[in-house]
C-alpha cells in the first residue's frame, strides 16, 4: 500500500501555487536541513485579505502537498481565517498524513502564519497599507 | 510505461532457477533434515548440496558454514556471539561508523551489555583506513568488524589490509560482505576473514536466508538455544526451500561472475558518465573507483530525495535515498554523514543500483526522465531560490 494518500500524491504530483510574489507584503520561513523540511511562504494582502498566495518548499512528497494545500485553503481568506488553519485541518483535507510524518511535514500553516506576523509588523512599523 | 528497477541493493528478484530448486521443498519434500527417515533424508540431502554451494562461492568448506534467516541474523550472531565467546579475555569491540544497523546497533547492544565500543571515522569516499584500526586496537580488544563493501555508497573496503591487522593482534576479524558477495569474487582464505556474512537476497536467491561463514577453530556463542540443528551453532528447524534457493543462487552467481561485473560495471559507468552531464550541481558519493560494480550512489544539491523517489517511480523509475524523510527514523543516511557530508546535500540523496536484467535501454531512459524531475524540484525549493540569487559562484 502507498504511504501517502491519494490526495497527497494529488497535491504533490500537481502542487498550487509554486513559488515567489515579487514585493511580497509578508514572508515566513520555517524549517531546517537537519529535519529534512523548509518551507517560505509567501503573501499579498488587500483589504485584510489574503490576495496571493505561494510557496517554496524543500522537503519531502507530504511537505510539498501540505505546502499546496495550505496556499490553497488560504487564497483569498480574511487574515483571521487564515489564522485559523491548523496543522490538523490541513492533515483532514488530505485525506491524512504518516503519523511519523505529522509534525515534520506539516509545518505549512505555521508557515503561513509567520507570514501573516511579517505583514502586521510591517504594518505596525508604519508600511504603506 | 517503461518499468525500470533499479533497486537491487534493496533486494533482487528471484532467477527462474532459483525457483524451480527450491519447488521440490515447498511440496512433496517437505521432510525435517533432522529426521532419520526418507523424508528427513530428502531435506538433508537438500541442506548438503546447498552447504556445498555456497562454501565453494567464497573458497570455504562446506562445514564452515552456518545458515541463518537474514543478513541481518548473520551479523546479529557474529557481532554478538563472537563478543560474548571472548568476554573472559576482554571486553572492547571495533567497528566502523558506516556499518549496517545490524552490525552498529548489534554493537550498541554490547555496549549496553558492558562491552566498550570504538567506531573507527571514514575519509570522504566512505573509506576505512586500517592503521586507523590499528591505532584503536587495545590490550582487551576482543573483536573487529568492518564492512566489506557499503551497499549504500558502493565503496570496498580494503578489508584484506584490515583482516591482516586483526590477525597480527590475535583479534577475530567479522567482515560484513552481504552487499558483495554473489555480485563481486571473494575468497575467505585469501581475504584472512574469520567469520563473513552473507545473504540470499542480493544476489538473486530468496529473502529470509543468510549464511555465516565461520573459520574452522573461531570460538562463536549461538544465538538462539534449542536443538543441535547447524551443529549446535544455530538451533531451529531449517528452511529448506530458502536455503536450497540460496545454494542455487549461489552456484549461478558463481558461475556468471565474471559477465555480472562487466555488465553491471557497464550499465553503470553509461549511468556515471550520462547524468551529472545533464544535471549540474549533481555529486558522486562513495569512492570513485572502488566501488561495487551495479553502484551509482549520487547526491543531487538543492532538493530533497524523497520527492526525486516519488517522481521517479511516477516515471516507472524505482530507486531508492539515504534522505532523512525516506527513512522511518526521519534520519539522514548516518554513512553519508559520517563521510562528512552536510545535512543538506545528504537529504539529496539518490542511489541507483544496476541489476542483471538492466539494459542500457534503461540508464538511457534514467538519463531523459531525471534532469526534468530536479527541475520541477528545484523550481519549488527555497533552497535553489537563495543559491540562484547569490549568483552561481556562490555555492
Amino acid at each position: 500500500m502507498p504511504i501517502y494518500s491519494e490526495k497527497v500524491m494529488e497535491h504533490f504530483m500537481n502542487p498550487r501555487n509554486v513559488g515567489e510574489i515579487e514585493n511580497p507584503d509578508g514572508v515566513g520561513e520555517i524549517g531546517n536541513p537537519v529535519c529534512g523540511d523548509m518551507m517560505t511562504f509567501y503573501i499579498k494582502v488587500k483589504d485584510n485579505r489574503l490576495e496571493d498566495v505561494k510557496f517554496k518548499t524543500f522537503g519531502c512528497g507530504a511537505a510539498i502537498a501540505v505546502s499546496s494545500m495550505v496556499s490553497e485553503m488560504a487564497m483569498g481568506k480574511t487574515l483571521d481565517e487564515a489564522r485559523e488553519i491548523t496543522p490538523k485541518r490541513v492533515a483532514d483535507e488530505l485525506e491524512g498524513l504518516p503519523k511519523n510524518k505529522f509534525h515534520c511535514s506539516n509545518l505549512g500553516a505555521q508557515a503561513l502564519n509567520k507570514a501573516i506576523d511579517d505583514y502586521l509588523e510591517k504594518q505596525a512599523k508604519g508600511g504603506k497599507k | 510505461m517503461r518499468k525500470v528497477y533499479l533497486d537491487h541493493a534493496a533486494t533482487t528478484p528471484l532467477l527462474p532457477e532459483v525457483r524451480e530448486a527450491m519447488l521440490p521443498y515447498l511440496g512433496e519434500l517437505f521432510g525435517n533434515p533432522s529426521c532419520l527417515h526418507d523424508w528427513g533424508d530428502a531435506a538433508r540431502e537438500a541442506l548438503d548440496t546447498a552447504r556445498e554451494q555456497v562454501a565453494r562461492l567464497i573458497g570455504a568448506s562446506a562445514e564452515e558454514i552456518v545458515f541463518t534467516g537474514s543478513g541481518t541474523e548473520s551479523n546479529n550472531f557474529a557481532v554478538k556471539g563472537l563478543a560474548l565467546a571472548q568476554q573472559g579475555k576482554g571486553k572492547h569491540i571495533i567497528v566502523s561508523s558506516i556499518e549496517h544497523f545490524s552490525v552498529l546497533h548489534s554493537a550498541k547492544t554490547l555496549e549496553k551489555w558492558g562491552f566498550e565500543l570504538t567506531e573507527v571515522p571514514v575519509d570522504k569516499h566512505g573509506t576505512v583506513d586500517p592503521d586507523e584500526v590499528r591505532r584503536q586496537i587495545r590490550k582487551d580488544t576482543v573483536l573487529i568488524s568492518i564492512m566489506y563493501a557499503n551497499g549504500e555508497v558502493g565503496t570496498i573496503q580494503p578489508t584484506q589490509e584490515i583482516a591482516r591487522v586483526a590477525k597480527e593482534n590475535n583479534i577475530p576479524f567479522h567482515t560484513d560482505a552481504i552487499a558483495s558477495i554473489g555480485t563481486i569474487p571473494v575468497d575467505v582464505k585469501e581475504l584472512g576473514a574469520d567469520v563473513l556474512s552473507l545473504a540470499g537476497n542480493q544476489f538473486y536467491g530468496p529473502k529470509g536466508v543468510g549464511a555465516l561463514y565461520i573459520r574452522k577453530g573461531v570460538r562463536i556463542m549461538p544465538l538462539l538455544d534449542g536443538g543441535i540443528q547447524e551443529e549446535g551453532r544455530r538451533a531451529g528447524t531449517e528452511n529448506i526451500p530458502a536455503i536450497a534457493g540460496l545454494g542455487k543462487a549461489a552456484e549461478l552467481a558463481r558461475e556468471n561472475m565474471a559477465a555480472h561485473v562487466k555488465h553491471l560495471s557497464r550499465l553503470r559507468n553509461r549511468l556515471l558518465a550520462g547524468l551529472p552531464a545533464r544535471i549540474e550541481h549533481m555529486v558522486l558519493t562513495g569512492h570513485p573507483e572502488n566501488r561495487l560494480p551495479g553502484n551509482a550512489s549520487f547526491c543531487v544539491e538543492f532538493i530533497e530525495g524523497e520527492g526525486m523517489l516519488m517522481l521517479l517511480n511516477s516515471q516507472g523509475v524505482a530507486v531508492t535515498s539515504g534522505s532523512a524523510c525516506t527513512s522511518r527514523a526521519l534520519k539522514a543516511s548516518h554513512v553519508l554523514l559520517a563521510m562528512g557530508l552536510p545535512h543538506a546535500l545528504a537529504q539529496g540523496s539518490v542511489l541507483f543500483t544496476f541489476g542483471i536484467d538492466n539494459s542500457e535501454e534503461d540508464v538511457d531512459y534514467v538519463i531523459e526522465v531525471m534532469p526534468p524531475i530536479v527541475e520541477r524540484l528545484r523550481q519549488m525549493s527555497p533552497l535553489y531560490a537563495k543559491f540562484s540569487k547569490k549568483g552561481k559562484g556562490g555555492a
